[in-house]
């Protein structure tokens, strides 16, 4: 097996070109940082097997945060065929200086030159004749993302391939002398790159001007955010409804008759356990694919570094960074890939932080339950509203779990992040996104979801002769134990048990409703507002929002902390907070006669 | 005078950089060197940081941290 490896600097477009070549789905994004793992993909090129690797960005070969730290481990531990060297034709001004440095590890290499669209536009021209003589090796221009080059790059790689069929350990990272690869660049960049003194004014430019505005730079990020998500929802709810339309058929035309001669335990497992939990959370399939797909088109947009750059400054008095903003603004899709992005930040201070305060971000697990409740319980106009009073409210609670906690983790982390140009998704890219989010999606209620909902289902139903979700049942026991916790925020016993579940994973509290109550769709709206008033449910949504994050996150702040205490406060803390917010918001709106 | 005290628009020359080695290297990284020329774009409110231009790559730089880049402003 012959091995490939892909380096450069952070943001040149790897991930895109990894894409490309294996057909993988490696997380792309316009922003420096995206990714922080190795991951591999075997693809068969000419006729040899080839391992591709997608490594982080680096800036040299000296940095030390732990996106880094992978690189170095890998090229150190890794023998290769190829290292296949990707820059940015718009920046060679100082990427350059890579190839320069890597010359020293004796790899062969093959130099790529991405964005060539975005050169060309620029005025950029480059002599790539002249680079080949100085590094030894062929250098190809590509657009990665719109497919120019390709067939030239395959065909570089194969013919490299043949050249070198050993793998070749690198060399170990001597001394680079920094002043003379400086001097190198100067020269290399007078000899091979032309370039207008001054690049044009770009569309970046422009819409900068308004959208970092120093007045409303900052209402106008959460207007479109605002906007954004009410197209999501006003694009998605529909879709939902109709997905549930679907399901309600699929039980009633083929599941029931299905069933219907089976015992009726048997028959109440599949119906009301797995059918109607799983079922319920299926219905969230249409508003996730379309809400990761707008996550999507703000990730590949470059608005993320503006966001840095907008809230820096709020961050930096809670001891965080604009990078921190950016990481919560990522959890919105999933906590666990935001907690991971973190690994750009190179002091324990400032990572330990940002690491706490993820699991606030209102993750799209924990707004399908808000969505559900909300739904049931709010009236239509009322909804939306409450839905971004959450939004809001997950933001104040990490702003504050910050602002306690800064002592503890200090730093003094410079903030150096680059502001790359906005850039537009292509209709491939977006495709393969919601593709990528649906399939997880159904994953995940094929896994861990079946499985604690047909938990749910059993202690609402055992023994079998009691009343289903009855107090007989083992539920009702566990309910009446967790009773005098949950009844000073207005949250009734059977709700308790569905929050319990969301431990392992919030998309669970839906299915434990629907199988708690033995009902779905609309008659399971109808049973929980016919159960709880609004302010017990927002009292609920309080609740379900802030409370202990779900075991991937929690798992995924122990390996990236290595520390059992952070995994420990990130389950210990957000449980306090959680019960005083729910319960100053209940105990005050029943004082205030609500 | 220093980084931090170029006004929004204002051109210059790096003249030294005052950081640890391993800042320096990552400002390098960054097309942070001496002798290149800078713009500053824009300047965040609050004291917020600076959209700093270094030759084809924009940068977000804290002004305290600009603060160790000694420049020359050139006409
Ligand atoms: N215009 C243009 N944009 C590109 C090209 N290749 C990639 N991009 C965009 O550049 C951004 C970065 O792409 P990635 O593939 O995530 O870059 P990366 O090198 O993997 O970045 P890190 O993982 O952060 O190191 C994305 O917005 C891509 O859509 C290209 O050839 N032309
Ligand atoms: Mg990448």
């Amino acid at each position: 097996m012959k091995r490939v490896a892909l380096l450069g600097m952070p943001n040149t477009g790897k991930s895109t070109l990894f894409n490309r070549l294996t057909g993988a789905g490696a997380r792309v994004g316009n922003w420096p940082g995206m990714t922080v793992d190795l991951l591999s993909a075997r693809i068969l090129l000419g006729d040899s097997m080839v391992e591709m690797v997608d490594l982080p960005g680096i800036y040299n070969l000296h940095g030390f945060s732990d996106d880094e730290w992978v690189v170095r481990r890998f090229l150190e531990t890794q023998p290769l065929n190829l290292l296949v060297v990707v820059l940015s034709a718009t920046q060679l001004d100082r990427q350059l200086a890579l190839p320069l440095q890597l010359r020293a590890l004796n790899v062969p290499m093959l130099v790529l030159l991405n964005m060539a669209d975005e050169a060309r536009n620029l005025g950029i021209r480059v002599d790539t004749d002249r680079l080949e003589d100085v590094f030894g090796c062929p250098v190809r221009m590509l657009s990665a993302k719109l497919g120019h080059g390709l067939p030239e790059v395959r065909q570089a790689l194969g013919v490299q391939l043949r050249k070198y069929p050993k793998l070749t350990q690198a060399d170990d990272l001597v001394l680079v002398d920094d002043q003379r690869i400086e001097q190198e660049l100067d020269e290399l960049i007078d000899q091979t790159l032309s370039a207008p003194i001054q690049l044009p004014a770009t569309v970046t430019d422009r819409l900068d001007r308004f959208l970092l505005h120093p007045l409303w730079g900052l209402p106008l990020f959460f207007l479109i955010m605002f906007l954004l998500f009410q197209a999501v929802y006003g694009l998605g709810t529909p879709l939902q409804d109709g997905m549930e339309w679907l399901l309600e058929h699929v039980k009633t035309a083929l599941l029931e008759p299905a069933v219907a001669n089976w015992p009726a335990p048997l028959q109440s497992l599949v119906l009301e356990g797995l059918f109607d939990g799983v079922g319920t959370v299926l219905t969230f399939l249409p508003i996730i694919a379309v809400f990761f797909l707008a996550m999507a088109v703000v990730e590949d947009s470059g608005y993320l570094a503006r966001a840095a750059f907008l809230t820096d400054a709020l961050m930096s008095r809670m001891g965080l960074d604009g990078r921190a903003f950016v990481m919560q603004l990522m959890g919105l899709g999933c906590n666990v890939p935001a907690i991971m992005g973190t690994r750009i930040m190179r002091s324990p201070g400032l990572r330990g932080l940002t690491m706490l305060i993820i699991p606030f971000s209102l993750c799209s697990a924990r707004l399908q339950v808000i969505l559900f409740i909300v739904a049931a319980v709010f009236s239509s106009s009322h909804g939306p509203l409450v839905v971004f009073s959450l939004y809001l409210l997950s933001f104040l609670m990490a702003f504050l779990m910050a602002f306690l906690l800064r002592r503890k983790f200090t730093h003094h982390e410079p903030l150096l992040l680059e502001m790359p140009p906005f850039r537009l998704p292509t209709g491939r890219f977006l495709g393969h996104e919601s593709w990528r989010a649906m399939k997880q999606f159904l994953q995940g209620a094929g896994g861990f979801i079946v499985l604690g909902v047909l938990l749910v289902w059993f202690l609402t139903h055992y023994p079998f002769t009691a009343q289903p979700a009855g107090p007989d049942t083992l539920a009702g026991h566990l309910a009446r134990f967790l009773e005098p916790v949950f009844s000073p925020l207005g949250i009734d016993a059977l709700l308790s048990i569905a929050l319990l579940f969301g431990f392992v994973a919030k998309e669970i509290v839906i299915g434990a409703l629907a199988v708690i109550y033995g009902v779905t769709g609309d008659e399971l709206s109808g049973a929980l507002a016919a159960r709880i008033d609004w302010v017990q449910a927002y009292s609920f949504l309080i609740f379900t929002l802030i409370y202990t994050p779900c075991v991937s996150t929690v798992a995924a702040i122990k390996q990236e902390s290595k520390s059992w205490g952070m995994a420990l406060t990130s389950i210990v803390l957000p449980l306090v907070l959680a019960w005083l917010a729910s319960f100053v918001f209940y105990q005050a709106a029943r004082a205030l006669g609500a | 005078m220093l980084l931090s005290d170029l006004a929004p628009s204002g051109c210059a020359t790096i003249q030294a950089i005052h950081a640890s080695q391993d800042l320096r290297r990552r400002l390098g990284g960054l097309g942070v060197r001496l002798g290149i020329r800078v713009r500053v774009i824009r300047a965040s409110p609050m004291n917020g940081p600076l959209q700093v231009r270094v030759g084809h790559t924009d940068l977000i730089l804290r002004r305290s941290d600009a603060a160790h880049i000694e420049i020359q402003t050139v006409a």
